[in-house]
């Protein structure tokens, strides 16, 4: 066989693998979108697989017409903005100050801040703190614990620093300060590893779970992620009730259920383009200098 | 140049601003909770607070080390991160050797943009999809093989099966994410060595073994180092989401029994003794690992 096939024949198999290996990535997205869009007698039986059957929406209509589900997503966008504009005012503020190597004080500044990427007092001391500081039920719970990533705050210090060091000289000559070389030069300079950062924060509040389980008992403070886990908690376990024969609990349709997933999902897939080309540009950015 | 006192600070006191509320984050939120961990030392109630609760020496300690649900949980924190580490590791490492192979640019952009999503995806969302996909009664999977004639299985309902579950859902979740640090690393590889291979008749094959793997064991071991060291500590939303109580023999780990223990029964002293103690032999994981990583570096300079 010559060398020519045998390369050939590699392509091939390599191509053939990856494409199965994509579906088996999105055949569970597209099952689940198949069951949002069917009706319950064809998903009883066992007939829906990547195509809806019985098609309609009525799924939908509820999610949307759900008070308690708009609610929700609505808090969660501002949970989002507002965790996610805190998180970058102060891991700018900090990461600046400390890109200055010459900052009197600087290595203990950033022990004390090292130190906690190594230990940590572990969720009960955290739990017991917020409480102590009446923040359970509040949406600082869900904001202030997380403020800072170390690991964030490093990936911007190195970006700062890569920044040259001229552009900096020149404008301490013309007498700016310190606050005004970094909103006039240092922050347009960075605009990408910021976006970056803010889509890192982001992305961890949207999806962000434990917290909310940990710290939120009222409903209309519920993120989505917490809303969604106690509709589909609270669903399994009428099922086992019914499968028991405890009684005849209201069952979610399971289209409904899907439909809430979809529902969840949407607005990452839709900022993904946008996570994807900026992700991609910090994680190199963090497995090479952090 | 020493440059005087009242000059450096007229000249610097902003950026010593722009310290005061980050720091104050850190010794609030960060060393707070420090400050709170001596309650595993002690008889803690809400009403007398961390600083008016009874000490109580090694108490606490001694009922964690007596209690079988923390060795239960223990031993399935360390199980269920050791088979990720077999199942879950070489993953990413074979797809990214095989995107990388791959020559068409399109369909490689394509393939990636794809398998990253799952990365983004949050646990709460998987575990929803998970009980459509696996489910006994109505899972996708089941489905099928019942329409074959087959016997469902058990995916989330018996403990072994779910142990297949769990770890085939974090291979979904991980792998393509996984291959960006490796694909970063092949990337970097000298291309002359590939056109060398050639000119020797190299086949693919070879080229794979005697090029790239070699051109990325750096990135392998330190990112095996760095799974070595996080053995011991386990994320949340996983093994709670996609667990549940007919499987909890498996997947209770650490994490969750602390949350059980502590928020869910309110035996808080104990919870944050188990804390402590997962902190304390993770950081001596953690400090082991960084030491090896380190070696390594220094070994592959020389």
């Amino acid at each position: 066989m010559s060398e020519r096939a045998s390369n050939r024949i590699f392509d091939i198999f390599n191509i053939l693998i990856i494409t199965f290996v994509i579906l088996l990535c999105l055949m569970p997205f597209i099952h689940i979108i198949a069951i949002s869009l069917s009706s319950t007698r064809p998903i009883m039986s066992g007939l829906v697989t990547f195509f809806p059957r019985e098609f309609n929406i009525n799924a939908y209509t509820k999610v949307f017409s759900d008070m308690a589900m708009i609610r929700s997503l609505g808090f969660t966008i501002m949970l989002t903005v507002l965790a996610t504009v805190l998180s970058m005012v102060m891991t700018i503020a900090v990461a600046y100050s400390l890109s200055k190597k010459d900052l009197r004080g600087r290595k203990w500044f950033m022990l004390i801040i090292v130190i906690t990427m190594f230990f940590s007092g572990g969720i009960i001391p955290d739990y017991i703190l917020v409480r102590n500081l009446h923040l359970l039920d509040t949406v600082w719970a869900l904001v202030l614990p997380g403020l800072i990533s170390p690991f964030y705050m490093i990936i911007l210090i190195s970006f700062f620093n890569s920044i040259p060091k001229s552009l900096e000289e020149a404008a301490e000559i013309d007498g700016t300060t310190h606050l005004g070389t970094l909103l006039r030069i240092i922050l347009p300079l960075s605009l990408p590893s910021l976006a970056t950062l803010s889509l890192f924060y982001a992305v961890g509040r949207w999806n962000g779970f434990q917290d909310a389980l940990m710290y939120i008992n009222r409903p209309d403070l519920y993120p989505l992620q917490l809303k969604l886990y106690q509709m589909i908690q609270n669903n399994q376990v009428s099922e086992l009730m019914q499968q028991e024969g405890l009684g005849m609990a209201q069952l979610m349709p399971e289209s409904l259920k899907a439909a809430s997933v979809v529902f969840s999902t949407v607005p990452i897939l839709i900022v993904y383009p946008f996570l994807q080309r900026y992700f991609i540009s910090g994680m190199m950015v963090g497995a090479v200098k952090g | 140049m020493a440059v005087k006192n009242s000059t450096y600070i007229r000249r610097n006191w902003q950026l010593y601003l722009l310290l005061v509320l980050p720091v104050i984050y850190f010794l609030v939120f960060k060393y707070g909770p420090m400050y709170g961990v001596q309650i595993a030392f002690k008889e803690f109630n809400f009403f007398q607070g961390i600083g008016g609760s009874e000490w109580v020496g090694l108490d606490i300690f001694r009922e964690v080390f007596h209690n079988n649900d923390f060795f239960k949980a223990l031993r399935n924190t360390l199980l269920l991160n050791l088979l990720d580490l077999i199942i879950s590791f070489p993953a990413p490492l074979i797809l990214a050797i095989m995107l990388y192979e791959l020559r068409i640019v399109w369909f490689k952009k394509f393939a990636q943009t794809i398998l990253y999503i799952p990365h983004f995806i949050s646990w709460v969302i998987i575990g929803g999809i998970v009980l459509q996909v696996f489910g006994t009664e109505s899972g996708f999977i089941n489905n099928m093989l019942t329409g074959m004639g087959l016997d469902a299985i058990p995916f989330l309902s018996d403990k072994h099966y779910w142990l297949v579950t769990y770890l085939l859902v974090g291979v979904w979740q991980s792998a393509g994410w996984g291959t960006i640090l490796y694909l970063a690393a092949l990337t970097g590889i000298n291309k002359e060595l590939f056109e060398a291979a050639e000119v020797d008749g190299a086949g693919r094959f070879k080229k794979i073994l005697h090029i790239s793997l070699p051109g990325i064991k750096t990135t392998i071991a330190t990112l095996l180092i760095i799974n070595l060291g996080n053995m011991i500590s386990i994320g949340f939303d996983r093994p709670f989401i996609i667990g549940n109580v007919a499987v909890r023999d498996y997947s209770e780990v650490l994490s969750t029994f602390v949350y059980r223990v502590g928020i869910e029964s309110g035996q808080i002293s104990l919870a944050t003794a188990v804390g402590l103690f997962q902190a304390l032999v993770g950081l001596i994981f953690l400090l082991g690992a960084n030491y090896a990583s380190k070696k390594l570096a220094d070994e592959s300079i020389l």
